[in-house]
């Protein structure tokens, strides 16, 4: 029979063809990213203990100076191997001495970075300056390779197959599914005409649109409903309109709170300082991030993520000092600034009136409860609608802080008293009035 | 069952035969309408390339792309600082205190800053500073951000840069002094001891120089006769709140007369005060020709003319010296004079007199009656220094200047070209000098003559100091950057002079000599610094042949014209500030005009007439005056004034500038031309000219008609021996047939406002001078848009507060009440009514500051269809702008008509050619509050900005709030004590002291609206 084995040739193809394609995306995801290059040991041993040097660099030392970039003081990476160790001992433990000795490298060295005397270091005994030593010593570090997803993306890999990898399969067997149903239909088809029987044909019908149309309840219901939903999405698209939710326009500069308030841990009210204190929240000068950026000019090799290299936080951080006039190789102010222009997200209309203070010191409201987990954006977007009914909702559920505050001591007594409520809201308070946000 | 009534469609209808009926029959209209003419040209129609579907898809794009273009919302940018100075916070407000001097006003501020631009003018109140800022002061904050200064230094037109300008001043003197050609600076009264000294040194390097002193407004004889007895030029400072009887002869104290700022002394002696019964406040008599606020807020107010004014000041001086200097006076004048003068000289150390007249003889009787008195309130100790000019050196410069023996010219904070009666001559005098400078604001009248337009910082961008009064010394500190290319004229002197430095390190180098037991930042912090005054003695004058000279002076032939100054506009200085333009006259009512003022019988021998005209507007004839010499000044506009004295005309001073002035502004006419000999009386005759004025004035209404309930005035006899219902009446209504008190009838039912704060506004009367500064203030503070002079002809002003001024229609207030209530019958009704429509001769006259009542039952939420105003618990209507749809129902239904309607946009519009229409004006604007559209309703919002901002200062300072905290731009601006905003609920607080006082009442108090503004009964001590 020459049909049938046809016909199971093709199913055997398309079986073998997904079982081949299942394995090969199975196979795909057994691989894993390589593990980082573990740091090679030290290559110049000059009788000091890395280990310990690298904890009294960091507590001595780092504020000034880097392993590998000139900061206050110069890069210190090989400065074994520059300076004989009596020198540097001599050097570390009073380098002004040194340099009114008139020794030549000392001057030289002062001169060099513009003249700015290094703290002396009496009490760092030789053997911990050895340590230093052997710890700047150290062969530069090969960066790890950025491990993909670290913080920015969830789990998605973890459960082993991806969802889309199944989703992909499962359609593929649909469609498969669907073609031998054809074929099926096709070959049952051959074989009716190939013994003979007559297929009777089909009486012909009305159309569906025409009996839809005859069926005035049908277009009746259905018109209603689609007036109806039309509403819906016309009032949907109206209601919208001015709300900028999740707004999160592209900065001249990428900064990423992420890095700032997330993985550093920085309080919210070290940069938005004005937020304690004044209507607005402040977007922090720019002399306030040098306060950090003066001796952070690039990140750290694991702040990096897929989507965005070290390469490219670096060089953002080089946009902050083109702004702020900071010559990083001299370590000066030049004086040319370019003051920089923030895309402003979060716009209140101009007749309402929102003062910071009053929500961030005075009813001690989280700044998350309406900026949303800035800690986690990597691009800042408005997280809240902004709109009257979300202000609203808020000052009807939010129980007013008045411990330790004297100004409502009075007022709330009697207040709480005359409503009969332990705990007053903002609303009781008189937080609904329209003039105490428009005027 | 029909009728068999006939209804007429139209009067035509009467008449059987007119075709119109049988027209109107087949018809709607009489007339065919051109339809055919139009539609019937159809080549025309044909020939356009626009077809009528063309034209829909025109209509039906160009709405689809403005509905999407509306869709995209716009990009905001924030540039924050680089280098954020570490005591500028955005949005927290710095102060700044400093003293203002600039020729003419003067007072002792502090300086409201945000963001490092200075938006709002307040009173600094730390003792020892105390004189307050009036209308223009309160107003200069906008002239910082006039966009018709000056903006960098011009040689000969040209823009030129500084190094230019000194190299060409220095060559020029270095020039005069080879040539031995006269140097002169030509100023305003300095009253700056470091500037002085500066010129000093200027005139001993340069012995051909000299400095004259010029005010446009002169003072000279009284200067003149104070240097005549106690040997220096200064005017007495006096202190009218230690005064029982106050006699003005012709001066206007509580106006600008010798610089004015007597309002707060003034003010405290008004309130009645003293045990129950027995409660006293001062007298004071005014004998003036013009209306002014002093005749305004006197007890007895005679209307006379300068030259009756001169016996006066003779009998005066008769009565009280015992002196016998024949007197020519008119009986009836006699007798009030007499009266006042007895009463002065009874009231011995407490009395005091005061005299505008501007002759020396009568300033002369001026100190003599007051040595007489012995008065308190007059000392020679600690004089005001702010008027120094001397009319004839002036007369002299110009003199020498037209003989061409004037070398170089250089001049600051004048505008001779304008000002000076002589002007053609000083502009003739002017083309004969090598070099001229002007240091000014903006390119006037004389910086556009003069071969150096040196452009000037304003008073808020300068250093300097003032000593206002002897012994007091006052820094000007700069509380902005200079917003152009400016530079002071000290700082030139100064590098002529060859120090080096600017005139800072000069002021601090000469600080230690003016100022001992202080410090220099302590000074700067506080603005002013109150040391010893050295006392000079009285030498001796022949005051005899001094009131013999004066009572045979003549009395001029024609009409007498009295020259003035407004409160609005002052000497000029400011005549492109809209906010000034726009304020009111507080006795005319009249804004952006100046005008003669007629007394109503003259007005009736020239047929000089004022009318009230179908929209609502007022007109008034025209006149040309003519001076003694020919000097004519034509098309002036013509107010009949109530209480102007019969043959004496007003005119005031200051208006008619043309040059670097916006065109809205170029208004009014220059009374300067007219101001011969620095005289401000001028024998003049008016004529009429054809034509009707338009003016733009506030109020049509002149007369309060008997309505005692708005203004509520009694005798301070009536106030000692009656009850409080007596002069203070509770309005009565009938309910149930029985009279009860209208409050006590209520539609509303009554929210509790006893916890939390309540504010109470309260207004006394008494103390109110309608001085205006709270106009200002309240526009500078609420963004309050100026709408220009149509608009307010239109009756469509934005004031949120309004100082309404009543005339009384009999004598006294009290004289309309009696006639009122004498009407007996509809006739008598109809005509007595009528009659009281006009002002008296002489009536009294009443102020009263209206704002929103802010009324606890308030007519005006009612009927507002979407609830766009609404009441807080603290009292205050609050108005939500974003909610008002403008239906204006509100302001129909407002018993006080204090709504405001914003018919235009106001802000951004080239029609309203107004400071909120550049980028530099909006720079004034108060950040804390909206800038209102057009279609939306606003008003007084009793400044519920401040008082959130003062709550939250306690809030964040966990504290209560203080009594005294809670102001209003109104209430800080106001000094005379007259208004006193504050919490009632703080039952310790003043404003609910005020509240229980017996003179307090609520305006309109029987409509039941229960307004949170309370006025006091005004008490005249009459």
């Amino acid at each position: 029979m020459k049909k049938v084995g046809d016909h199971n040739s093709i199913s055997k193809k398309l079986f073998l063809s997904l079982a081949l394609m299942l394995s090969i995306s199975i196979s795909s995801l057994a691989q894993e990213a390589a593990p980082a290059a573990s740091a090679t040991t030290a290559v110049v041993s000059q009788g000091g203990d890395p280990v310990k040097g690298k904890e009294l660099f960091n507590t001595n030392c780092a504020a000034c100076h880097k392993l590998d970039a000139k900061a206050t003081g110069p890069a210190l990476r090989g400065v074994g191997a520059k300076h004989d160790k009596a020198w540097i001992y001599k050097w570390v433990h009073n380098s002004n001495d040194l340099i009114k000795s008139g020794d030549a490298d000392a001057v030289k060295l002062f001169n060099d970075n513009n003249k700015v005397p290094m703290t002396a270091f009496p009490a760092l005994a030789e053997a911990d300056i050895d340590n230093i030593i052997a710890y700047t010593m150290e062969e530069k570090a090969a960066a790890p390779a950025p491990v993909a997803g670290t913080v920015a993306g969830t789990n998605e890999n973890a459960g082993g197959i991806s969802n889309n990898v199944i989703l992909g399969a499962l359609a593929l067997v649909m469609l498969i599914l669907i073609v031998m149903l054809f074929l099926v239909n096709n070959v049952l088809r051959k074989v009716a005409a190939a013994n003979g029987i007559v297929v009777a044909p089909k009486e012909p019908t009305i159309p569906i649109w025409k009996a839809f149309v005859r069926n005035q309840f049908l277009v009746l219901v259905t018109s209603i409903f689609l007036l109806l939903a039309s509403g819906f999405f016309v009032y949907g698209y109206l209601m919208q309109i001015g709300v900028d939710q999740d707004y999160s326009p592209v900065q001249p500069i990428h900064y990423s709170h992420r890095i700032h308030a997330g993985s550093n841990g920085i309080n919210c009210n070290y940069c938005h300082s004005a937020a304690r204190v004044g209507k607005t929240a402040g977007i922090p000068s720019l002399n306030v991030c040098m306060n950090c950026h003066k001796n952070i000019s690039e990140v750290s090799d694991t702040t990096s993520t897929a989507e965005y290299s070290k390469d490219f936080y670096d060089k953002e951080i080089q946009k902050l000092y083109k702004a702020v006039g900071w010559d990083k190789d001299n370590q000066k102010y030049t004086g040319v600034t370019q003051p920089v222009k923030w895309v402003r997200i979060h716009n209140l209309q101009s007749f309402v009136y929102f003062n910071h203070s009053q929500h961030v010191n005075v009813a001690g409201v989280e700044c998350q409860t309406c900026h949303g987990p800035v800690q986690t954006y990597e691009i800042q977007k408005q997280f809240a609608p902004l709109t009257m009914k979300w202000c609203i909702d808020c000052h009807r559920k939010t129980e007013v802080k008045m411990e330790g505050n004297d100004y409502y001591t009075k007022i709330h007594e009697q207040l709480s008293k005359k409503y009969g409520v332990d705990k007053l809201t903002a609303a009781q308070m008189g937080g609904l009035e329209c003039g105490k946000c428009h005027y | 069952m029909s009728s068999n009534k006939k209804y007429w469609k139209s009067v035509e209808e009467l008449d059987g035969n007119s075709s119109i009926v049988e027209a109107l029959k087949n018809n709607e209209f009489v007339e065919e309408i051109p339809t055919d003419e139009f539609l019937g040209n159809g080549g025309l129609l044909s020939s356009s390339s626009t077809s009528r579907r063309d034209f829909l898809k025109y209509v039906g794009f160009s709405t689809a792309a403005a509905t999407l273009a509306a869709c995209e919302g716009p990009v905001h940018m924030s540039i924050p600082y680089v280098v954020q100075p570490e005591q500028i916070i955005p949005g927290i407000a710095d102060y700044y205190a400093t003293t203002v001097f600039d020729g003419f006003d003067f007072a002792n501020l502090l300086v409201k800053t945000r963001e490092g631009r200075p938006i709002k003018i307040d009173n600094n109140t730390i003792e020892g500073a105390k004189f307050a800022a009036n209308a223009r002061v309160h107003a200069s904050i906008l002239s910082l951000y006039d966009s018709m200064r000056l903006k960098e230094p011009k040689i000969a037109g040209k823009n030129a840069t500084w190094i230019d300008v000194d190299s060409k001043i220095k060559s020029s003197l270095a020039d005069a002094k080879a040539k031995g050609g006269q140097v002169v600076l030509l100023t305003s009264t300095l009253a700056s001891p470091s500037t002085e000294k500066l010129i000093a040194e200027f005139t001993s390097n340069n012995p051909n120089a000299k400095h004259v002193i010029y005010d446009a407004v002169s003072s000279s004889e009284t200067l003149d006769a104070f240097e005549t007895v106690y040997g220096e030029r200064a005017l007495v400072d006096y202190d009218f709140s230690k005064a029982a009887v106050i006699v003005s002869v012709g001066a206007d104290f509580l106006g600008d007369w010798q610089g004015g700022n007597y309002d707060s002394g003034y003010a405290k002696g008004r309130i009645p005060q003293g045990p129950k019964g027995s409660q006293k406040i001062s007298r004071h008599f005014q004998f003036e020709a013009n209306m002014t606020l002093s005749g305004a807020a006197a007890d007895k107010r005679v209307a006379m003319s300068t030259a009756n004014q001169k016996q006066a000041l003779v009998l005066i001086y008769n009565t009280v010296v015992g002196a016998a200097v024949p007197v020519i006076l008119d009986a009836k004048l006699k007798a009030e004079v007499t009266k006042a003068a007895l009463q002065l000289k009874a009231a011995g150390s407490a009395g005091v007199l005061v005299s505008g007249i501007q002759d020396k003889n009568a300033q002369l009787l001026v100190l003599a009656i007051n040595q007489a008195l012995a008065s308190s309130s007059f000392s020679s100790i600690g004089t005001r220094q702010i008027r120094k000019g001397s009319n004839e050196k002036v007369a002299q410069l110009v003199k020498d200047m037209k003989a061409g023996s004037v070398h170089t010219l250089i001049m600051s904070g004048v505008n001779p070209a304008y000002s000076l009666p002589n002007s053609t001559d000083f502009v003739e005098g002017l083309k004969k000098v090598s070099l001229s400078a002007s240091f000014s604001l903006r390119e006037d009248e004389t910086a556009s003559l003069t071969t150096i337009a040196a452009a000037a910082p304003h008073y808020l961008e300068s250093w300097g100091d003032v000593s206002i009064t002897k012994g007091n010394y006052g820094l000007t500190q700069p509380t902005i950057r200079p917003l152009f290319n400016t530079k002071q004229f000290q700082d030139l002197l100064l590098s002529v002079n060859g120090f080096v430095g600017s005139y800072y390190d000069y002021l601090k180098s000469n600080f230690a000599s003016n100022v001992s037991g202080s410090t220099w930042n302590q000074v700067l912090h506080d603005g002013v610094f109150v040391g010893e005054a050295s006392s000079v003695s009285a030498g001796s004058a022949d005051y005899t042949s001094a009131a013999n000279a004066l009572s045979q002076s003549k009395a001029v032939q024609n009409l007498e014209l009295v020259l003035y100054t407004k409160t609005g506009l002052g000497d000029g200085q400011q005549a492109n500030n809209p906010w000034l333009q726009e304020f009111p006259d507080p006795i005319t009512r009249v804004s952006w005009d100046n005008y003669v003022t007629v007394s109503h019988a003259d007005a009736k021998l020239l047929k000089l007439t004022n009318e009230i005209v179908a929209n609502g507007g007022l007109d008034g004839s025209y006149a040309t005056i003519t001076t003694a010499d020919g000097v004519k000044l034509e098309n002036v506009p013509v107010i009949v004034q109530p209480g102007q004295a019969v043959g004496t005309v007003g005119l005031a001073l200051g208006y008619g500038k043309k040059v670097a002035l916006k065109e809205e502004m170029q208004v009014g006419v220059n009374g300067y031309s007219l101001y011969k000999g620095f005289n401000n009386v001028q024998s003049v005759s008016l004529t009429k000219v054809d034509g009707d004025h338009q003016f733009a004035c506030v109020q049509g209404q002149k007369t309060l008609m008997g309505r005692g309930d708005i203004i509520k005035e009694t005798t301070l006899e009536i106030f000692n021996t009656k009850d409080a219902e007596h002069w203070n009446e509770k309005p009565m209504v009938s309910l149930d047939h029985k009279e009860v008190e209208a409050t006590a009838v209520d539609l509303w039912t009554s929210f509790d406002r006893s916890i939390g704060q309540h504010f109470n506004l309260s207004i006394d009367l008494n103390a109110c001078t309608g001085c205006g500064s709270c106009v200002i203030a309240c526009h500078a503070e609420n963004n309050v848009p100026v709408v220009g002079k149509d608009e307010i002809r239109r009756s469509r002003d934005m004031h949120w507060l309004r100082i309404d001024r009543y005339y009384s229609s009999e004598e006294t207030f009290a004289g309309d009440n009696e006639r009122k209530e004498n009407i007996a019958g509809l006739s008598s009704s109809l005509s007595t009514f009528n009659e009281m429509e006009h002002a008296s001769d002489n009536p009294q006259v009443s102020f009263q500051p209206v704002m929103c009542q802010h009324c606890n039952h308030a007519p005006c939420e009612t009927v507002c269809p979407v609830a766009a105003t609404s009441h807080g618990r603290q009292g205050q209507n609050q108005m939500a702008y974003n909610r008002c749809v403008g239906t204006r129902y509100c302001a129909n239904n407002c018993p006080y008509k204090v709504r405001r309607f914003n018919w235009f946009l106001y802000n951004n519009n080239s029609e309203f050619d107004f400071n909120m229409n550049d980028d530099l004006g909006r720079m004034v604007l108060n950040p804390d509050v909206a800038v209102r559209s057009r279609g939306v309703m606003e008003k007084c919002s009793m400044c519920i900005q401040k008082t959130q901002a003062t709550i939250l200062t306690a809030k964040n300072e966990g504290r209560e709030v203080v009594d005294g905290e809670f102001q209003t731009a109104c209430s800080s601006a106001c000094t005379t004590g007259a208004m006193v905003f504050g919490d009632i609920n703080d039952k310790e607080s003043q404003v609910a002291k005020l509240v229980e006082d017996e003179r307090m009442y609520h305006l309109l108090e029987h409509v039941g609206t229960k307004p949170n503004v309370i006025y006091h009964v005004k008490v005249r001590n009459t």
